[in-house]
């Protein structure tokens, strides 16, 4: 990252995104439709289902069927047994560590082993959710066009319950112990754009929404956003078309889908302060505990309610056409859109990760976070940009230290 | 005891772990529980818990020749990044085994042996090489395994 401070100014911002780029939608082109699924969900090993979910709504709506009833259920359980996963590895591997000044969790494991290790007890029932219902706890292989391969037995989800209380025991307390950190002064004002539909916490589905009143279809979503590349980085950066910043993920959801979040989640944010809408993004390591505790409690909730289906899955036709697919990763909106011929043949592909969604706001997150911190020395300057990028809990964050700071000071 | 397999038997020579697992396995050795494993860290934790001795057979990349058997003690510290690099995109076994040290759940033996791989296509076999290495390692760690069981 490259900052150039000119007499107590920030002139300049630039985090250079080096790693190459993957060409994921070229090589799409000439596949079958059905295999976007899986050649998707290799684009990131923390958050396949997103990638998954949002392939197959978009090959799902391009033919003409909607999958429901238990099977959509059945990949909303999914797709919580990820955010569990994703959300607990963010927030107690990568973020909180941030906090509490430890070079990563390993060293914060030393000194907090209960915490690391109720954090692990956490991501292992996400992880048994993404077994049992995925076929895997990585890379899971049971999504197909019209549903699953294999719908699991009644006796099998129950196996989830014991591990998945206990999780949100855990999660409770991850909402207390993260509202007692240390949070800078800082708050934004970009639009916060997330999905939304009635009477559900935004997962696999809904209109494309913000708080400033942005309400439109997955269909519309390249008429109103727009990615671009700049001379700096390979990362993709992503705005409204009228140039404006906004932002995905956790912030976005909890403002504009609060009152879906179940009465437990609710209360644990009420319980410790927390209101929306939240502005501040370093308070985001909160909303995901709540979350935590949303996704815990709706996974609970769907086993519950779980009848095992007659069929796992539709038949589907392909025919030609274009269709789009939008659904909230952990980290925020992930757009796909694909163009296939009758036969199924894939055309053209664009997928809008949330990370590049989120690309400028961090940059400009970056400079407001500078800007107030000045007076630090380049050391803990460094360690301060590291954790304003991990706010957005992007890909890039994966590795602990990752950022080479060059700070010019005219 | 416990005898873990890590790898991936769809991926050529990253399926080595699990060859010598299996291998080991089907001697049924005394006292031993084998495990096959696909690496993911926290499972790997939990693998190892309650177990007071552990051996735990990986594929490595660091360029050395393939077929090449590292033995590294990884109770006495660290598994060295040139055999075991840490990654960008996930948690790796040296980052489980650090992990689990640091939370007190690393058992009182810990030996990590590594078969230097070279390649990684999906659906092909081992390599002649690293095949070989696999079943050699397993047949030393067959007597090792009868020697500490012996000893208790």
């Amino acid at each position: 990252m490259r900052v150039r401070i000119e007499g107590g100014e920030v002139t300049e911002v630039a985090l250079d995104i080096y790693e190459p780029p993957r060409f994921f939608e070229a090589f799409l082109r000439g596949r079958d439709f059905a295999e976007a699924i899986d050649i998707t969900s290799r684009i990131c090993g923390i958050c396949p289902v997103a990638y998954q979910m949002s392939a197959v709504t978009a090959m799902e709506s391009l033919c003409g069927v909607e999958v429901g009833g238990q099977l959509r259920a059945l990949r909303r359980l999914l797709y919580c047994g990820e955010w569990i996963e994703s959300h607990a590895l963010h927030v107690f591997m990568l973020h909180a560590p941030d906090f509490l000044g430890y070079a990563g969790a390993v060293e914060m494991a030393r000194e907090h082993p209960a915490i690391v290790a109720d954090a692990l007890k956490l991501k292992k029932a996400g992880n048994e959710v993404m077994r049992v219902v995925g076929g895997r706890e990585v890379h899971p292989i049971n999504l197909r066009v019209g549903g699953l391969h294999r719908v699991p037995r009644k006796a099998e989800l129950a196996t989830l319950v014991e591990g998945l209380k206990r999780a949100r025991e855990i999660a409770l307390g991850a909402v207390t112990l993260t509202a007692t950190l240390d949070f800078p002064d800082y708050e934004q004002d970009f639009e916060l754009v997330a999905l939304s539909a009635p009477g559900e916490y935004p997962i696999d589905r809904g209109r494309v929404v913000s708080d400033a009143g942005l309400d439109i279809a997955a269909a519309d979503y390249m008429t109103h956003f727009v990615e671009s590349h700049v001379p700096w980085s390979h990362a993709l950066h992503s705005q409204r078309t009228n140039g404006s910043t906004y932002v995905v993920g956790p912030l976005a959801r909890f403002a504009t889908s609060y009152d879906e979040l179940t009465a437990l989640a609710r209360e644990a944010a009420a319980g410790v302060g927390l209101r929306s809408p939240e502005h501040n993004p370093f308070r985001s390591i909160v909303v995901r505990c709540v979350e935590l505790v949303h996704a815990v409690d709706e996974a609970l909730a769907l086993i519950a309610a779980y009848e095992e289906p007659d069929a796992p899955a539709i038949e589907v036709t392909p025919r030609a056409g274009v269709g789009h697919g939008v659904s909230e990763a952990p980290r925020g909106l992930l757009y796909h859109r694909y163009e296939i011929d009758a036969e199924g043949t894939i055309l053209d592909a664009v997928i809008v990760p949330p990370t590049s969604q989120n690309q400028t706001a961090i940059e400009a997150d970056l400079r407001g976070v500078i800007e107030r911190s000045l007076e630090l020395p380049d050391a803990e300057l460094s360690i301060r940009c590291e954790q304003t990028i991990r706010n957005y809990d992007p890909c890039i964050s994966c590795a602990t230290h990752f950022l080479k700071l060059d700070i010019e000071r005219v | 005891m416990k005898l873990i397999g890590v790898g991936n038997r769809w991926r050529g020579d990253d399926g080595a772990g699990l060859l010598v697992a299996a291998a080991v396995g089907a001697r049924r050795p005394a006292g031993v529980e084998v495990v096959e494993h696909a690496g993911e860290p926290i499972e790997l934790i939990e693998a190892c818990d309650g177990a007071a001795a552990v051996w735990i057979v990986d594929a490595v990349c660091s360029g050395g020749t393939p077929g090449t058997v590292y033995r590294i003690d990884a109770a006495a510290g660290p598994l060295p990044s040139a055999l075991f690099a840490v990654s960008t995109h996930a948690l790796g076994l040296a980052d489980a085994i650090e992990l689990a040290r640091a939370l007190g759940r690393l058992p009182a033996q810990v030996s990590v042996y590594g078969i230097e791989a070279s390649r990684f296509e999906p659906g092909e076999p081992p390599s002649p090489p690293v095949a070989l290495a696999a079943e050699q390692l397993a047949d030393a760690l067959v007597e090792e395994l009868a020697r500490c069981a012996l000893a208790g």
